[in-house]
This record gives structure tokens, sequence and C-alpha cells, in this order.
């Protein structure tokens, strides 16, 4: 009879430990709608929160000026905020799971270098006569998954393990770095400003089509991502013992690295280089919901898309009238609060 | 029946394993001894599908193993590797489900987690069922990785060195349970042990191994003799025999040593 009672009450302190990362979940869509109502309402022209929410709720009713701001300029913007800091978000606590190790992310792997090159070389050569807001994503995205298709190969041997893919990461972002060093060495002052200004990383390049380009990609590697949650968790424990829980951990590794190398490049090549996301948002998640994938996955990506709307709207904020690159808002703001966190973390568990 | 013919394995120019033949029977307790870096470890990650196999052959139940059929032929094992370096974030409980998960949904059923909790109450350690994985020290980490293979309920039980962390209760605790479940559910378990007193305890058949080739293969009291631990370990032992006739081990200390 005690043994059925303690049966009874281990599986309710299992579902009460379900129902709380529900609740982180709400929080963070909560807390994600008030960002991105800030982040319409946010900018030269100061709207109320109550006309941005009457505009987005029945865009008919407001008045031309406020249906133009909100609807043509400042929401496909504030909408793209919150998909790439959910791609980075999730793309970055994939990148962790995958290689077993807290420093990993698109950029530690040299995934957002490559991209940088690609976007200089394509503002170099002319555009390969494209026009250039076409022809920059395409060079950033052609040139992050060739560096990502080195570490497919990688991914691909058996005997190569985690380490081995994480220090041809780090070889790639210093080529890569080299290599956008060289073309700036070589470019004019002017190309060369233009290149500085794409490597800051800027949400104001977003049109409704790149918008919904990144959602797509996005959402549809989420859920391919989100199918494997149980084999990823199963990740966590070690390469070899998710392989004697029946998981093909070299398919595990290459699908999951292709799917985050999509979604990441596809987000990088858009709006530009966004630090820091990729890395804190997995952690702040996993801080709070642990390593349940079921719930990682969705939580890492609503974390990174809350972060980079409030960077979103501190990048309007801290000089009214001026708009500071939100990537180098997201680090500025990021980098303490994350060691923070970290230090806050290490004296629990010491 | 698990049936070895001819196996040899092989790292790269590096022989592990040659010309092995064994016959490991249902329902019998099947323990590997021999010293470090012999090929034990090997031998189990190329019985689940691990690693490739340089000549010879794996039956079981009719089949053969074939890289073709790896993840079906892996679904009938229930194997634990050896690292317990589980620095994770997800409870006990979480980590046992795990083992089943070939069946697992999306949301936990009851009936998922009511398993895990037996198997670890069949443990006795449902008491850890909250706890953090990265909370517990070494031996409890073990217990709760046998209870995850546990709820595989595999035919093949195969389990690289799993009282290595264990205090003497719970390697007492760990073996009685495997030796019952053996022979309950008649599987084909196969152990790697380094306590020779433990393996003589408990084992039906002793296998072992070094150098690559299988030294002997039989019951503990036939196997178990002072000249085939010389020979395996370089150290002189005493062979006494308790009252069911198993053997046990005295090792004695070296002379040349200890002068």
């Amino acid at each position: 009879m005690t043994d059925i009672s303690a049966l009874h009450t281990a599986l309710t302190r299992q579902r009460q430990r379900e129902q709380r990362r529900w609740r982180f979940l709400l929080l963070f869509i909560a807390l994600i709608a008030g960002s991105l109502l800030l982040d319409v309402a946010t900018g030269p022209s100061l709207l109320s929160l109550r006309e941005v929410a009457a505009t987005l709720l029945s865009p008919g009713e407001a008045d031309a000026m406020t249906r133009a701001i909100v609807m043509d300029m400042r929401l496909p913007i504030a909408l793209m905020a919150l998909v790439v800091g959910a791609a980075l978000g999730l793309g970055g606590a994939q990148m962790q799971t995958l290689l077993d190790n807290p420093l990993a992310s698109p950029f530690t792997l040299g995934l957002a270098a490559a991209a940088g090159f690609g976007a200089a070389l394509a503002l170099i050569s002319g555009g390969f006569g494209l026009p250039p807001l076409i022809a920059i994503p395409i060079g950033a995205f052609v040139c992050c998954m060739l560096a990502a298709g080195l570490l497919f190969g990688l991914a691909l041997m058996q005997h190569v393990s985690s380490q081995t893919i994480i220090l041809a990461g780090i070889a790639l972002l210093f080529l890569f770095q080299s290599l956008l060093s060289l073309l700036q060495f070589l470019s004019s002052p002017e190309l060369n400003q233009q290149i500085v200004f794409w490597l800051f990383g800027s949400l104001m390049r977003t049109t409704w089509d790149a918008l919904l380009i990144t959602t797509v990609v996005t959402v549809v590697c989420a859920l391919l991502l989100y199918r494997d949650a149980w084999k990823l968790t199963c990740l966590r424990l070690g390469e070899a013992r998710a392989r004697s829980l029946g998981v093909d951990v070299t398919r595990l590794r290459l699908k999951t690295l292709v799917l985050v190398a999509l979604m990441t490049a596809t987000a990088i090549s858009f709006v530009g280089i966004i630090g820091f996301i990729g890395l804190v948002a997995p952690h702040i998640a996993r801080m709070l919901i642990g390593e349940d994938q079921r719930f990682l996955i969705p939580l890492s990506a609503l974390c990174g898309a809350c972060m980079l709307s409030v960077s979103s709207v501190l990048s309007k904020s801290i000089i009214p009238g001026a708009l500071f690159p939100i990537g180098i808002v997201t680090a500025i703001i990021g980098v303490p609060f994350f060691i923070w966190l970290i230090l806050g973390k290490g004296r629990k568990r010491a | 029946m698990l049936e070895l013919s001819k196996l040899s394995l092989s790292i790269g120019k590096q022989s592990l394993v040659s010309n092995l033949n064994l016959q490991l029977a249902a329902g019998q307790l099947h323990v590997i001894i021999g010293p470090n870096g012999t090929g034990k470890t090997s031998l189990l990650r190329a019985l689940f599908g691990e690693l490739p196999l340089q000549q010879g052959e794996i039956r079981f139940g009719g089949h053969t193993l074939s890289r073709l059929h790896a993840a079906s032929w892996r679904r009938q094992f229930g194997y634990m590797p050896q690292n317990i370096q589980l620095e994770l974030d997800l409870s006990v409980l979480e980590v046992v489900v795990l083992g089943r998960l070939d069946s697992l949904s999306m949301r936990l059923s009851d009936d998922d987690i009511l398993a895990a909790l037996s198997a670890l109450q069949a443990l006795g350690i449902a008491h850890l069922a909250d706890r953090a994985m990265h909370s517990l020290s070494g031996g409890q980490r073990q217990m709760v990785l046998f209870a995850q293979v546990l709820l595989r309920d595999p035919q093949i039980m195969m389990l690289d060195e799993p009282v290595s962390a264990l205090d003497l209760q719970h390697q007492l605790q760990l073996m009685e349970h495997l030796h019952h479940q053996t022979r309950a559910k008649n599987w084909v378990s196969l152990v790697v042990l380094h306590d020779l007193n433990l393996a003589a305890q408990f084992a039906d058949q002793l296998i072992v191994l070094a150098g690559g080739t299988l030294q002997a293969f039989g019951p503990p009291s036939e196997v178990l003799d002072a000249g085939l631990i010389h020979r395996l370990y370089s150290v002189p032992v005493d062979i006494h025999h308790d009252r069911d006739g198993k053997p046990y081990i005295r090792t004695l200390r070296q002379a040349s040593l200890t002068a």
C-alpha cells in the first residue's frame, strides 16, 4: 500500500515539474507579447501602447499615418526580431546539445563569420549582377552553408568526436575572419563602411519577403527538431549512452546540424551578425527548465525571441531618436547579465 | 542463444579480439573477466553492432547481425556502457524513462512514469526519483542507469563494469537483481566485472579474455584456479571454496614487492 502511494506521490511530482515548465513557456509568451507591443510603439514618432494594440487588432480602423508606421514600417522589423531571436536561440541550444559543449553556438563554430565573409564578397563583387538586397543575403547564406558543409562532413564520420567538430569550427571562424579582413583590406573605404555596417547586424533591412522566408524556414526547422526531442534529450547523456538507448547518433547529428545551419544561415543572411543570443538564450532556458528537450526546444526559441525583441526596444531608446545597431546592444547588455547568471548558478551548485 | 563464431575485431591495424567462438545461453548470467585492455568493452560494442566485425559472425534468435539491420538488432539489447559522467539537469525519473525511448510519445504517459518508478523501486532507490542527476553520487548514478536499462525490457542484457562505483551493499543488490531477472525473463546476460569474487559468486559462466583471445569458458568452479589467475594478472592467489562450492579468491602479497 505504501508502495502504491509512494508511486503516486512521485507521479504527481513529475506532473508538477511539467506544469512548472509550461508556466515558464507561458510567461515568455506573455513577455514576448509585451515586448512586441513596446517594440512597435518605440521609434522617432512615439505611439502609445493603446494605439499600437488597436492598430494591430483592427488595422482598418486606424488612421492612415499610424497604420503605415505600425503595419508597414515597424511591425515587420519587430516580428523579424522575434523570428531571428528564436532561430538564434534554438540554433545555439541545439549546437550545444549536439556538441555537448556549453560554448558552442553558430558564432563560435564560424558560421556567422562565414556569412559575414559571404556578405562582404557579395558587396565587393557588385552583387554578382543582382541587386544588393538580394545578393548580400544569398552570398551570406551560401558561404554559411559551405562552412556548415565542412562540419556536416565531419559529423558524418563515425569516429570523429564532438571536440573535433568544435575545433574544426573554431578553425573555420579564424579562417573566415582572416578572409573577411583581407576583403576589407582590399576594398575601398566606402565599401568597407558598408561591410562594417552589415557586420554590426541590423533589423532595419527587413522586408515582408525576408520576414516570410525567415519565418517559414525557422518554423519548419523548429518543428523537425521538435520531433527528435526525446532523442536529443538522450544525446545529453553522452553519445555512447544515446547509442545504447537506440539512437542513431551519426544520423541525428547530421540532421540536427543541417537544420540548425539552415535556420541560422537564413536568419544571419537577412539581418547580419547578431551575437550572443545563440550562446545566452539556451543557457537561460536551461537554467529555468533543465535539459528536457520537449521544453528546452520551445523555451530556448522563446527566450531568444524575447531577448532580441527587448534589445530592439533598447537599441531605439538608449538615445531617443538615435538607433544603435542591435548587434552591439545585445552584446553590451547581454554580457554583464550573462556573467551575473553563470556566477549565480555556480554559487547555487557549490 | 547468442552465438559468436570465429569473431575477430580490430581498430585500425591493432587487433582487439581474434577468432572468438562462444555460445551464450538464455537464462544464464555470463561474466567477462580479464586484465585491462584485453578487448572486453570492444566485444560488447561489437555485439551491440557498434564496432564493425573484422571477421566472423554473431547470431541471435535466427538472425545474423549485419549493418543493414543495426537498428532492429539493437532493439533486442539492454546495454549499459561504462561512463557515468552525467552533469545533467534532468531528474532521475526523466533519465530512467529514456530507457523506453522507442515507444515514448511527446506527452509522458502515466504508464511510462510508473514503469520508471517501479524500476527504481525494484532497486530500492525510488526515493531518488525527484533528485537532479547532477546532484547524485557516482554510485547512485550507476544504480539509476541500471534502472534505465531495465526499462528497455531486452532479450540480451549487457553491462560494462556496472558496479565500479557501488558500495558493497549496492554491488550485491545490483548483481542479485540481475541474477534473478536473468532467470525470470530468460535474458542472455553478459557483464564485465573486475571483482573476481563477485564474478565467481554470481556467474553461471565465466568468459576469460586476455590478449584478445579466449583463455577459458565455463562455470567459475571449473574455470578459476590459481594458475589461470597468475597467468592473467601476474598476481599470486589462494583459492578457497565456500559452502556452495563457489570459489573465492584471496590475493597474496608478493614477497619481492613487500621486502
